[in-house]
């Protein structure tokens, strides 16, 4: 393979990861934004979304194929039903915390994430579990470089469901609330807003976005696991913080540029992929301490 | 009626700093008199459960003193553990001698972990912290010195006046006295200089600022004998257990140190240290549980957090 040949491999690779970076650092973005809370809970979000996915598929398989059509009504599925639980974990657990010092709602969070993530394990005794498709290895064969149909299938909805998002967020009613309410909660009581609903509504839809990626990661990698959480949450929190954390289209740039980093770093000499989650985590930290706004986000001034 | 009188009537009796000392000292001989009585089991339980209450105090320190949220601390854990490993294993170095460059080592990775990022807000450290817990046990897992995924095996015994460390009592005791001097530091932290500057900072860090309080330097204060603790522990866990693997520095494991601070309540010593027996008690009285455990652990912590934020004993507010 020639060099342009690795190169265009590693940028069709970095954006298929990227994308998934992308739709699960939305939520953290959104949920950030509106309420100041860090939700480490997310990344499990994504991981029962995958698991709702595999559940509905393997129960629709018979009615309607485990291929495309089956693909996409398990995870519409899966996002509504995730989108819920977003919306019942914020009602039980964020709701009453949110006057509590910022200590206590982090802990609250982490509380939430391990009974998620622990109580899948429970329920699938820890095993990894197969993530059967329909889905065939063709694709497109450009010289050396090759994208299977799925992978562009996956980026494509991926871009389709950021800029429904993105529509949604700009053009609708709702999401001028939503962009107020991060401005000023108090005014938007005022103005009429109802805030709990359209905080429920931004969970909701930060939710459903991670369940989508936890169902096209399954469809891509084949596998599902409890633990599949924890290291992308991580590494969307990574890539909201690179964009600006607060900035819609920041989470999404931001995970493009992490996932076109992590393909092209494990090129580097000597650098092989077991420091890949080194790689990213460091760049989490340097970017934190030298640039915490990120690219697109705006220097914060805290209130006293 | 009677039940709340006398009920008064123990916290009146137990005021006086010298009916605490009496309390405290039966504490003692009891836990010093244990090992004659009861059987290895048991022990191994009880050493461990010492060995967590290091650990929790030492966390304590940064979550309940300084009110920073660490979801790393295995890391400095795992930093003492490694030095002592590798320095007597490798290098044939005597244990003594380790100790105070294991404990140098996981300061300076408190300092250099705390030290950029103190300044950021408490959410972001939080999630820095669990970076770095990640990225110190991936370097553990790769590199050749650590022994890669499987670890460092054979590590020596070390022995005090010809007396080899060896059996479950000996550590037991080990582990007793240095629970107790973790005790004890924190018990003279908390109500010294610092202490009472970590508390302001805490409860207002802008208020805290303006009174002149030097908000990071205090912070890293806080950090940097979290990680100090954390790393006398590991170099004993070490030759405690004469092998160390990646596996054993998990995030789970900073949760589990942390659910340890929670549950009994941050900041209060008492506290801590019942947390650290429950986190180690309650999985083996309950061994039918299993995987269910942390789902558990869990479930425990969220009802905390929601309806006993300040935990099962909670730290009295001190009077200014």
């Amino acid at each position: 393979m020639s060099n342009l040949d690795i190169i265009l491999q590693q940028l069709a690779n970095g954006l298929i990861l990227g994308s998934f970076y992308a739709l699960v650092a939305l939520g953290y973005t959104m949920v950030y934004g509106i309420i100041k809370l860090l939700n480490f809970a997310h990344g499990d979000l994504y991981m029962v979304g995958g698991f709702v996915g595999f559940l509905v598929l393997s129960l629709i398989s018979g009615l309607m194929g485990s291929s495309w059509a089956g693909i996409l009504c398990s995870m519409v599925f899966s996002m509504l039903a995730v989108g819920l639980l977003g919306v019942i974990i914020q009602r039980i657990a964020y709701v009453p915390m949110l006057r509590a010092p910022r200590l206590s709602i982090l802990i609250t969070a982490l509380a939430v994430s391990m009974v998620l993530s622990n109580g899948v394990m429970a329920i699938t005794d820890g095993e990894y579990l197969a993530f059967n498709t329909d889905l065939g290895y063709e694709g497109l064969d450009l010289g050396n470089v090759f994208i299977s149909y799925t992978q562009l299938v996956l980026v494509v909805s991926a871009s389709l469901l950021m800029i429904i998002l993105y529509l949604f967020v700009h053009k609708t009613l709702y999401g001028k609330a939503m962009r107020a309410i991060a401005i000023d909660q108090d005014a938007c009581r005022l103005m009429g807003i109802n805030v709990n609903r359209i905080i429920a509504l931004t969970f909701f839809i930060g939710s459903s976005l991670a369940a989508a990626a936890g169902v096209m990661a399954g469809v891509y990698y084949g596998s599902l696991h409890f633990f599949m959480g924890f290291v992308i949450g991580l590494k969307a929190f990574t890539a909201a913080v690179i964009g600006g954390i607060g900035s819609i289209p920041g989470a999404m740039l931001g995970g493009l540029v992490l996932g076109l980093l992590e393909a092209f770093g494990t090129q580097i000499p000597f650098i092989g992929s077991e420091w890949k989650d080194v790689f990213s985590f460091g760049l989490l930290i340097l970017l934190l301490i030298f640039k915490p706004t990120g690219l697109l986000g705006k220097t914060e001034i805290e209130r006293m | 009626m009677a039940g709340s009188s006398r009920l008064t009537s123990v916290s009146d009796w137990l005021r006086p700093q010298q009916n605490r000392m009496i309390v405290l000292l039966v504490l003692a001989g009891v836990a010093m008199l244990i090992p004659l009585v009861v059987n290895n089991y048991v022990l191994e339980v009880l050493t461990n459960a010492w060995f967590y209450t290091i650990l929790c105090l030492g966390l304590n320190i940064v979550v309940g003193y300084a009110g920073l949220l660490d979801l790393g601390y295995a890391a400095f854990f795992a930093v003492g553990a490694y030095t002592t490993g590798i320095l007597t294993s490798k290098f044939g170095v005597n244990f003594w001698l380790t100790i105070p460059v294991a404990v140098s080592c996981s300061m300076l990775a408190g300092l250099i972990i705390g030290g950029p990022t103190l300044r950021l807000r408490s959410d972001y450290l939080a999630i820095v912290t669990l970076g770095f817990g990640e990225i110190v046990r991936i370097i553990a897992r790769n590199l050749d010195i650590t022994g890669g995924a499987s670890g460092l095996i054979g590590i020596d015994r070390p022995s005090i006046f010809g007396l080899e460390l060896s059996r479950g009592i000996h550590f037991y005791y080990v582990f007793l006295l240095l629970a107790i001097l973790a005790c004890f530091v924190s018990y003279r932290l908390q109500n010294s200089r610092l202490g009472r500057a970590w508390q302001y900072v805490r409860e207002d860090e802008d208020a805290a600022e303006a009174m002149g309080i030097g908000r990071v330097a205090v912070k890293l204060y806080a950090y940097v004998i979290g990680a100090m603790f954390g790393g006398v522990a590991g170099c004993f866990f070490a030759v405690k257990m004469t092998a160390i693997s990646p596996e054993t520095f998990t995030f789970s494991q900073s949760v589990l140190i942390l659910l340890g601070v929670v549950l009994g309540g941050m900041g209060k010593i008492p506290g801590v240290i019942i947390g650290a027996f429950a986190l180690v008690l309650f999985p083996e009285v309950f061994r039918g549980l299993g995987s269910m455990r942390m789902l558990i652990f869990g479930i425990v912590m969220l009802v905390i957090m929601l309806y006993r934020p300040e935990g099962i004993w909670p730290q009295k507010q001190r009077e200014m």
